[in-house]
């Protein structure tokens, strides 16, 4: 690694700790309703919203109601994406002229752009209509990551709220996120891109010849509006196939950076909204050193695996299926990034980097996404592993566990490990079932045990929810499409109601006020055992499979065996 | 119950324990518990495929091993709860042998007759008399008697019961010791105090308290997904023996991932974790304290608001001498002196404590009046003064000596002509402010000086009070007295706070203020008045001296009557909730080292190039065991012993200091988590270098 190269993650690193905080002390302010920046030049369109909609901004919701709105709406903008894309030959704003697509892969994509995941088994341009991908897909990419907000913000109600019965309202939430946060951020980011050379128009693709002579279509289409709310909404759902390796999706270094920078800005600054919200701003900064940490530490043995030396190559670093405009750190801090924080848009594809690289990227989605993860859906999940990390550790110190002053019985916890165990059993089964499976297997591209980290990674990322793809397995088949749709719905909402059972349970409780007893969370000793926890249980159930994968592939690579 | 203490390992005990934990092999035992219900089932399935084999004709030594060991986990399991239930079962016996045949002097309508205590209802009035054994709970509605109450308490000492007041309640099985009383029945019968004390003890009504089964679930939740990485290995092992070309069915078999599976899920907390609750319970019992249900030990352990009666907790209950101050121009000596002479016929406490400060202080001798000597003037409500009247041989009166109340004195005083120092009204003034009482001494007309009384605070009471403190619990003093002496002696004893003047409705009305706020609530209590608070308390400690009232609204009752009981039976609810803790981080860290004794095992010669015997997962064999079937059979064996290791540690607890929060922490993970990391490393290795020179496998 060069100066260079240290630099460029310093500078990263220092953009994100700087703006993360700014933007989290915002978003508290517009999600509790008092006023801040954007009140008065958007307050309109919020205010307008509600009386469009019909929504009485004032009533709130029992964790039930909460969770019906949530339900009712993504089933909505389901079918709305599903019946966009089975018709879109019929309908305007298809220029290419792009047939309907396949009932089976539509399903999968309206799943996975409702589910926040953006897993695509098809290509962008030559699959989707400008009308499919701006009214389907776009409008997802926005109200999947306000979804996301909008879970948070009612599990943080539950812990907050003492002996009542609501938490808050979900349209309310919803419209907030929107209006206040990803629109003027999405907006910002937009023209930001757009005056790197994103393409942003509706005109038809144009046929160039090239300097050989020969005839080439540059597809085009309204790229930029779409990759802002990819990067910030953590979706990740490219315009193009190739994602953020396509030279009109990101064509420079700076837009490189601000993509980067955007993937992980949103979740990063929730941990601080977080910790605002529940008046215990120092327990913001621990959960935001937790997941630092983590990605932290991803990203050293990423670079050590990107760097060591690969017999087989002869070379000291990996640049198969990198975009030489990156480079190897940029890559490799993107890859990291976008597994940690579910949002699976990707600049290098990920069955090419070295074993060790793409274990973490694996390791990181089996986490659970929960460093940094999904806007809001980060939060809520390491707030799982945080109140099981409060139990067993709260156990220790002799009292029935305590988070925030409110006591963490039998109901959380079953709900909590619902949450965590649920995703984890769908990674596994589908795995397993996958890699026995005749038709699952007839998908693989390559062989030993790049094959079966292929598979493992194809579960993760839907049950995941993160969307990206070690590419090599090949998804559109009838089996991966309906499997994965699958995977990628309980991977959502098997997470999302729990949390708001949790949020309802504990609103309902009375808050013990902190003593001398009582487990502290926020110090450096449970940031300590929260990321203890967080690997341990990750680790211990996902060892085998990756001593499997990745971990024999990456012995099997210096002993000079590649697949 | 008798106190003779039932040791840890009474080889009888041993013994039933050994026959019920074959007993609890039975499946419908063996499904309450859900970890261990799946290691049984493993046991049966590994069992069965050995079966299998022995009937082809094949006896295949290393699953006979694997499903040898596999019982022999389940057992051990059976035997941690069958040990701690026994401890208790001993202790039910005797109390059972007292309850024999016992007949009752029912009384109907003014006619006595005989009939059995058991068919004795609530509301019955029955006669007892000297030798008599009291035949079921009830009130003394008339008489008094002394009861022997050792064979609950263990405490030979009699103890008064008499109708009215609060003393009034008696417990079936106790024995009257002389005189008669007349009870009124309150208990139905089988659900005496005695029957639910067996009850309890015996474990037989146990149910899973709240926070055992939040755990409960923890485990389980473990247990599935451990299930699901066995399950899918046998998938991703076929993959792989398929991708490599190797055959590896000969390692990746049924009873192996059964071993692994059994390894990973928590056995070590699921084996011991009732034991652990039962053995909470009997610690208490140990310490005399008998808790209706499980849930009050755990809600023990989260009290952070200690509710303590001043008088007999906090203080040793009457009024000490604790300073003489002269007036002008007397010597403290002189003062002595004469405040000695005026108690020495004094036989009330404080009249005692005077003679003996003057003894302390100044080596006088008591030495008691004769009646030719002098008369004893006893204190009354009228004179607000006590003293001695001493005479010369003639009979002349020679001295006058009175102590008392400030204000009687120095009307005495007065009126004798003489004058009331002004330094003794600051005295006195400055006594009462603090909370003493000032007795000022006088012979007739002279002031001599005053005498401090002053509630004594305990020894090591504020001690332990700062004690409670570290461990975030708030003390709050409850009393009769003034504000002023309230405050005097909450500063002296070191409690955070303090009702003075307290009726029953500011107690119960302090509780549910404290509990709206949050905090949970701990008190003592004994008299009927004190029912409503002990009911709103989380944790209501009924003192067994105390009325029946009481002792039904507490959920809890401490047969010594000793109210500083309290803090022990705080301090073993945070045991119980951190020993179940503990060991749950102790087998969970364990999982890592069993991972590097099995994996490597399993999957050591995958993509192994032809020629080398090892493939690259043969690296995670960083404990060099001998062979994949020793390394195996090795962690199964310390996942088995580590089982019995630990029941000493379970029915112990581990060991409590007050110490915040934050120190707690540290030292348990460091003990458990990171010696849970540590120690399966070193005992699979042992293990394995053992059985390899014991020649058990290849």
């Amino acid at each position: 690694m060069s100066t260079n190269d240290i630099l460029q993650i310093l500078a990263y690193v220092i953009a994100l700790i700087v703006l993360a905080p700014i933007l989290g002390q915002f978003m508290a302010r517009v999600f509790t309703g008092k006023p801040h920046l954007l009140s008065r030049p958007l307050g309109w369109l919020e205010r307008i919203t509600y009386r469009l909609c019909g929504i009485p901004a004032n009533h709130e919701m029992s964790w039930r109601q909460y969770a019906a709105s949530l339900l009712w709406f993504n089933g909505l903008g389901f079918l709305i994406v599903f019946i966009l894309q089975i018709t879109q030959h019929w309908l305007p704003m298809n220029p290419q002229h792009l047939p309907n697509v396949p009932w089976v892969l539509s399903f999968n994509t309206a799943v996975s752009f409702m589910t926040n995941t953006n897993w695509q088994s098809y290509a962008g341009e030559t699959t989707l209509s400008y009308l499919t991908q701006m009214a389907g897909l776009t409008v997802q990419n926005f109200v999947s990551a306000a979804t996301g907000i909008a879970v948070f913000l009612a599990l943080t109600r539950g812990i907050l709220r003492k002996t009542t019965s609501v938490i808050g309202n979900f349209w309310v939430d919803m419209t907030r996120s929107i209006v206040y946060v990803l629109l003027p951020l999405s907006v910002i980011l937009g023209v930001a891109l757009l005056s790197q050379g994103v393409v942003q128009t509706l005109s038809p693709a144009v046929t160039v010849t090239t300097v050989e002579g020969q005839s080439q279509d540059i597809p085009l289409g309204p790229a930029a509006s779409q990759v802002a709310i990819k990067q910030l909404g953590t979706n990740g759902g490219g315009y193009f196939n190739a994602n953020s390796a396509h030279p009109l999706e990101n064509p420079t270094p700076v837009s490189n950076f601000l993509e980067m920078l955007a993937l992980l800005l949103i979740p990063a600054a929730l941990t601080f909204t977080y910790g605002k919200m529940v008046s215990n701003r120092k327990h913001g900064w621990i959960i935001f050193a937790v997941m630092f940490s983590l990605w932290f530490g991803g990203l050293a043995l990423s670079l050590y695996g990107e760097y060591s030396s690969n017999p087989s190559v002869g070379l000291n670093t990996n640049l198969e299926g990198k975009e030489i405009r990156f480079g190897t750190v940029n890559s490799v801090l993107w890859s990291v990034s976008t597994t940690a924080a579910s949002n699976g848009s990707v600049n290098a594809m990920h069955s090419s980097l070295s074993p060790i690289a793409g274990g973490v990227a694996m390791f990181n989605i089996m986490l659970g996404e929960i460093i940094f993860g999904g806007v809001g859906a980060g939060m809520y999940g390491i707030l799982l592993h945080v109140l099981l990390t409060v139990f067993l550790a709260g156990l220790m110190v002799g009292r029935t566990p305590e988070y925030l002053g409110k006591k963490i019985e039998a109901r959380e916890i079953q709900m909590t490990i619902l949450g965590i165990l649920i995703p984890n059993a769908v990674i596994l089964l589908g795995a397993g079932v996958a890699c026995v499976l005749p038709i699952a297997l007839s998908s693989l591209a390559n062989q030993g045990p790049h094959g079966l980290s292929e598979i493992l990674y194809a579960f993760s990322s839907a049950a995941g929810n993160n969307g990206s793809a070690f590419a090599g397995l090949n998804a559109n088949t009838d089996f991966y499409n309906i499997v994965l749709g699958i995977a990628m719905l309980i991977g959502r909402f098997a997470v999302i109601l729990p949390c708001l059972v949790i949020a309802g349970s504990l609103a309902s409780k009375k808050v013990s006020p902190p003593s001398a007893g009582t487990f502290a969370t926020d110090n450096s000793t449970f940031a300590v055992l929260l990321i203890g926890v967080i690997t341990i249980v990750g680790a211990l159930t996902f060892l085998p499979a990756l001593g499997l994968g990745p971990i024999i592939e990456h012995f099997l690579m210096i002993a000079g065996r590649i697949f | 119950m008798a106190k003779s203490s039932t040791g840890q390992f009474d080889r009888a005990l041993l013994g039933a324990a050994v026959k019920d934990s074959f007993r609890k092999l039975h499946p419908r035992a063996e499904m309450r518990n859900p970890v261990m219900f799946v290691c049984w089932v493993g046991a049966l399935i590994t069992s069965v495929l050995f079966g299998i084999d022995l009937i082809k004709g094949v006896f295949p030594e290393f699953e006979f091993q694997i499903s040898l060991w596999l019982w022999f986990t389940v057992l051990f399991a059976n035997f941690a709860e069958a040990v701690a239930e026994g401890r208790g079962k001993a202790q039910a016996e005797s109390l059972k042998k007292g309850r024999t045949q016992l007949m009752a002097r029912l009384l109907e309508n003014n006619k006595e007759r005989l009939a059995s205590a058991t068919t004795l209802k609530k509301g019955d009035i029955v006669i007892c008399e000297t030798n008599d054994i009291i035949p079921s709970d009830g009130e003394v509605i008339e008489g008094i008697a002394s009861v022997d109450e050792s064979a609950i308490t263990g405490e030979s000492a009699p103890v008064i019961r008499e109708s009215g007041g609060d003393r009034s309640a008696v417990t079936g099985g106790t024995r009257v010791i002389s005189d008669r009383i007349i009870i009124r029945i309150t208990a139905e019968p089988g659900s005496t105090f005695i029957d639910k004390m067996i009850a309890l003890i015996e474990g037989a009504k146990r149910q899973k308290t709240p926070n055992e089964i939040a755990l409960s679930i923890v485990l389980a939740g473990l247990t599935i997904i451990f299930l699901l990485a066995v399950a899918t290995l046998k998938f991703f092992a076929d993959y792989s023996g398929t991708a490599a070309n190797q055959d590896l069915s000969g390692i990746v078999t049924v009873p192996v991932l059964i071993a692994l599976l059994v390894c990973l899920i928590p056995t070590t907390i699921g084996g011991l974790l009732s034991a652990i609750g039962i053995a909470g319970i009997d610690r208490l019992v140990k310490q005399n304290v008998i808790a209706k249900s499980g849930r009050s030990v755990e809600a023990a352990g989260d009290i952070d608001v200690l509710l303590l009666d001043k008088t007999g907790t906090i203080t040793l209950g009457n009024r000490m001498a604790s300073e003489f101050i002269p007036a002008p121009m007397i010597t403290e000596q002189h003062l002595a002196e004469v405040a000695q002479l005026a108690s020495l016929s004094d036989e009330t406490p404080e009249g005692r404590s005077i003679v003996v400060l003057a003894k302390e202080k100044y080596g006088f001798r008591a030495e008691s009046l004769t009646p030719s000597q002098g008369k004893f003037i006893p204190f009354t409500a009228v004179s607000r003064m006590s003293g001695v009247d001493i005479f010369e041989d003639d009979g002349q009166v020679m001295m006058s000596v009175r102590k008392g109340d400030a204000e009687a004195i120095k009307i005495m005083v007065e009126n004798e002509g003489g004058e009331f120092p002004i330094e003794v009204v600051g005295t006195v003034n400055r006594i009462a402010r603090h909370g003493g009482t000032p007795l000022v001494v006088a012979d007739g007309k002279d002031v001599f000086g005053v005498i401090h009384l002053k509630d004594m605070v305990k020894g090591g009471i504020k001690e332990r009070f700062a004690e409670l403190r570290r461990m975030g619990i708030k003390t709050i003093m409850i009393t009769g007295d003034n504000p002023l002496t309230a405050a005097a002696i909450a500063a002296e004893a070191g409690v955070d706070d303090f009702i003075a003047q307290a009726t029953p409705e500011a107690k119960l009305e302090r509780i549910r203020e404290e509990q709206r706020a949050g905090h949970l609530v701990a008190m003592t209590g004994d008299g009927t008045n004190d029912a409503p608070a002990l009911a709103q308390a989380d944790v209501g400690v009924a003192m067994n001296t105390g009325t029946q009232a009481a002792r039904e609204a507490g959920n809890m009752v401490d047969l010594d009557s000793n109210p500083t009981k309290l803090i022990q039976i705080v301090e073993i609810g945070k045991q119980l909730l951190m020993t179940r803790g503990a060991l749950t981080t102790f087998s969970i860290a364990n999982d890592v080292a069993k991972y590097f004794a099995i994996l490597p095992a399993m999957f050591g010669t995958l993509y192994a190039t032809s020629g080398s015997t090892g493939g690259p997962l043969l690296a995670m064999n960083i404990m060099h065991l001998h062979s994949p079937e020793s390394a195996i059979l090795s962690a199964v064996i310390f996942n088995a012993l580590i089982i019995i290791t630990l029941i000493p540690l379970a029915l112990r607890g581990v060991s409590y200091r007050a110490e915040s929060a934050a120190k707690l922490l540290r030292r348990n993970l460091f003990i458990y988590g990171l010696g849970g990391v540590i120690a399966p490393f070193v005992g699979i290795k042992a293990i394995d270098v053992m059985i390899v020179a014991a020649k058990l496998v290849k």
